[in-house]
C-alpha cells in the first residue's frame, strides 16, 4: 500500500530501527510457526486413529467412545458472536463520547456541554482502567451478582449462553473502543477545524464523514473483540455451564473450545479423549488465526495517518 | 480449573522445632534431607499439607511442595518423574500401571454424597428416582415430591474421580445427561449447589457442610461414619502411587500416612483412614 506509508512519513511517522522491528517480527513468526507445527502434530493422532468423522461430530460422550468436538466449537462461536454482538455497538458509542472536543467546544456553554466534557474526560480513564481488571474478577462478581438474577428472571440454572454473553462482552469492550479510538480520533481532528467552520457539530461529522471513511477500522476492532471472546478461558468455564450441547436458547449451557481442554486436561494424560484436545487446539488455532490476521491485514490497509482522499 | 491453578502449598516452617529430637511417627525423618514433590487428586490435599507440616517443622532440612492438579495430572506426573508421589482419587488403570510402573498405597476411603440446596424439602431419594434425575428423565422437582421446579444437574468433569464414584456406584455406570452443567472442583460444586434453589450435584462426603443438604439415598444416610462401616456403598478409596517401590524420604512420607499421626490427620481432612493393605 503505497499511499498509505506515502500517508504515514507525511504525517510525521518515520520508520525507525527497521532492523529491531525484523528481528522481533522474525521471533514472533517463528514461534507462530513452531506453534502452528506443534498443535498440528499432536493433532493429526486424533485425525488419523479415528478417522476426522469421529472428532469433527455432534456427541461428547467419552464413555462410550464418542469424541466428537464440534458442539464446543458451536459453543465458542455463538457465544464469542453473541458477546461481539452486545459489545460492538456499546463500543461504537462510548467512542462517540470520548473523543476529543473540538476547538469551537471552547467558546460554547450549557449543560449538554458540560455532561460531555464530563464523558471526554471520565471515559477514557474508565475505558482504560477496564484493561486492567483480572478475567476472574469479572467470572467471580458476575456468579455472585448476574447469575443469580439470570436464574430468578428467565429460569434454568443461571449458567448460560446469556450470563456468558453478557460478562464476556465486558470484557472485550475496552480493547474495542481503544482501537477504535487509535483509528478514529486522528481523522476526525484533523477534519474538526474546516468541518466546525462549515457548521457540522463533531457527532455530525463523525457519523457522516469519519465513520463511512474508516469501515475497516471499525471492522477490525469487531475481529479484535471476536478473537478475544473466542479465546477467553475462564469466564465461559465459570458462567457458560459447560454442558456439551448446542444451546437451544440464552438460558441454556454450553461448552467452548477453551472450557472444553481446561475441563479435560484437569484430569486426562492419554487417550482418545486427549488426542481429540489438539484437534480442538487447533481449529482453535485456526479460527483466532483468521480473525486476527483479517484484522491486522484491515487495520494496516487504513492507517489513522492516512486522509480518506489518499486511500486507494 | 484446577490445572490453571495448581495449588501449590510450599509451607516453609523452619522454626525453633530442629532443636527437639523428633520423636514418634516423626522420627524415621531425623536423618533424612532433599525435596519431596507431591501433585494429583484435590481431595487429597488437606491430608498431604497437614502431614508436610508436620514433618518439615520436626525437620527443616526436608521441603514438601504440595500442588493439585486432579487424579489424571498425578499418573502423568509422577509417571514421568516430575514429583514423587502422584495422588489419584481412583484405582490406576492397567494401561498406566504397565506404562508407567508405578505402584499404589490406598490410603483413606472418601464416600461421595448427592447434595441439593439446603431449602429443598426432598431430602431423600432411591436409586432409580437418583438415576432418572442425573438422565434427565425426572426433569422437575414435583416428580420426587418436591417443589414445582425445574431440577438444574450439576456434574463434575470427565475423569474426576469423584464422578466417576458417583456414576459407578451412585448410579450403577449410568450416564448424566448431555445438558448437565459440569463443574471441575468440590469446592466449585457446594458454590453451585448452594446458590441454586433448584440445583442437584454430588460432593465429597468430607466436604459436607451447612452450605447444601445431603440427601438420603435409599435409606443410607451420607456421613463418614456410614461409610466406614460400609452401611454408606457410595464410596471410593483415595491412592498414593509411587514410580517403583518407595524409598528414602518418599518411603518415609508414606510410612508416616499409614502411621497413627497421618490416620489422625486423614480423620480431619473428613476421610476414614485405612491400613496399608
Amino acid at each position: 500500500m503505497p499511499a498509505s506509508a506515502t500517508a504515514a512519513k507525511e504525517s510525521g511517522q518515520a520508520d525507525k530501527g527497521p532492523f529491531a522491528a525484523f528481528l522481533a517480527a522474525g521471533i514472533a513468526l517463528t514461534g507462530i510457526v513452531l506453534l502452528f507445527a506443534m498443535v498440528i502434530a499432536f493433532a493429526l493422532p486424533a485425525f488419523r486413529q479415528q478417522g476426522p468423522g469421529a472428532v469433527l461430530a455432534w456427541s461428547w460422550r467419552p464413555y462410550q467412545g464418542d469424541f466428537g468436538i464440534l458442539p464446543m466449537l458451536a459453543g465458542s462461536m455463538l457465544l464469542a458472536l453473541s458477546a461481539l454482538a452486545l459489545a460492538w455497538p456499546l463500543a461504537v458509542l462510548l467512542l462517540c463520547g470520548m473523543l476529543p472536543r473540538g476547538p469551537a467546544a471552547a467558546g460554547r456553554k450549557g449543560a449538554g456541554l458540560r455532561l460531555r466534557r464530563l464523558g471526554a474526560d471520565l471515559l477514557p480513564w474508565a475505558i482504560r482502567l477496564m484493561t486492567a481488571v483480572p478475567t476472574v474478577v469479572y467470572g467471580f462478581a458476575a456468579l455472585f451478582l448476574l447469575t443469580p438474577l439470570v436464574r430468578r428472571g428467565l429460569g434454568g440454572s443461571g449458567l448460560c449462553l446469556l450470563s456468558a454473553a453478557l460478562v464476556l462482552a465486558l470484557l472485550i469492550l475496552p480493547g474495542m473502543v481503544l482501537v477504535m479510538e487509535a483509528g478514529l480520533a486522528p481523522r476526525l481532528q484533523r477534519l474538526c477545524p474546516g468541518g466546525l467552520a462549515l457548521g457540522f457539530s463533531r457527532l455530525e461529522l463523525l457519523w457522516h464523514v469519519v465513520f463511512p471513511s474508516a469501515r475497516k477500522t471499525l471492522l477490525a476492532s469487531a475481529l479484535l473483540g471476536f478473537g478475544r471472546a473466542m479465546g477467553d478461558t475462564l469466564l465461559p468455564l465459570m458462567l457458560a455451564g459447560n454442558a456439551p450441547q448446542v444451546p437451544g436458547g440464552l438460558t441454556e449451557g454450553l461448552r467452548t473450545l477453551t472450557a472444553h481442554m481446561a475441563l479435560v486436561t484437569a484430569n486426562e494424560v492419554g487417550g482418545a479423549a486427549y488426542d481429540s484436545l489438539f484437534a480442538a487446539g487447533a481449529l482453535l488455532l485456526g479460527v483466532n488465526t483468521l480473525a486476527s490476521v483479517a484484522a491486522r491485514r484491515l487495520a494496516r490497509c487504513s492507517e489513522p495517518g492516512a486522509p480518506p482522499e489518499l486511500r486507494s | 480449573m484446577k490445572s490453571f491453578f495448581p495449588v501449590l502449598v510450599l509451607a516453609l516452617f523452619c522454626a525453633s522445632a530442629a532443636l527437639a529430637a523428633p520423636s514418634g511417627a516423626l522420627a524415621p525423618f531425623a536423618g533424612l534431607e532433599g525435596n519431596l514433590d507431591i501433585a494429583g487428586g484435590t481431595a487429597h490435599i488437606p491430608v498431604m499439607n497437614g502431614a508436610a507440616r508436620n514433618i518439615m517443622e520436626a525437620n527443616p532440612d526436608i521441603r514438601i511442595t504440595v500442588a493439585g492438579g486432579g487424579s489424571g495430572v498425578g499418573v502423568q506426573k509422577v509417571g514421568e518423574g516430575l514429583v514423587h508421589i502422584g495422588n489419584t482419587g481412583r484405582a490406576l488403570k492397567d494401561s498406566e500401571i504397565a506404562r508407567y510402573g508405578l505402584v499404589s498405597f490406598p490410603f483413606a476411603i472418601d464416600g461421595v454424597a448427592v447434595v441439593v440446596h439446603p431449602q429443598n424439602p426432598v431430602g431423600a431419594l432411591g436409586k432409580e428416582q437418583l438415576k432418572k434425575i442425573f438422565a434427565g428423565e425426572i426433569s422437575n422437582w414435583k416428580e420426587v415430591g418436591g417443589l414445582d421446579a425445574a431440577i438444574s444437574l450439576y456434574i463434575r468433569e470427565d475423569g474426576s474421580g469423584t464422578r466417576e464414584t458417583f456414576e459407578s456406584r451412585a448410579l450403577d455406570a449410568g450416564q448424566s445427561a448431555a445438558k448437565s452443567n459440569v463443574v471441575s472442583s468440590n469446592g466449585a460444586m457446594k458454590t453451585a449447589v448452594a446458590q441454586d434453589p433448584n440445583a442437584i450435584g454430588y460432593v465429597g462426603i468430607g466436604h459436607l457442610d451447612d452450605s447444601t443438604k445431603g440427601v438420603i439415598l435409599d435409606g443410607m444416610v451420607p456421613s463418614q461414619q456410614n461409610a466406614a462401616d460400609g452401611s454408606y456403598t457410595v464410596t471410593r478409596l483415595l491412592y498414593m502411587n509411587t514410580k517403583g517401590q518407595a524409598r528414602g524420604l518418599t518411603g518415609a512420607f508414606i510410612d508416616y500416612i499409614y502411621s497413627a499421626d497421618g490416620k489422625a490427620i486423614i480423620a480431619k481432612a473428613g476421610y476414614i483412614p485405612m491400613d496399608r493393605p
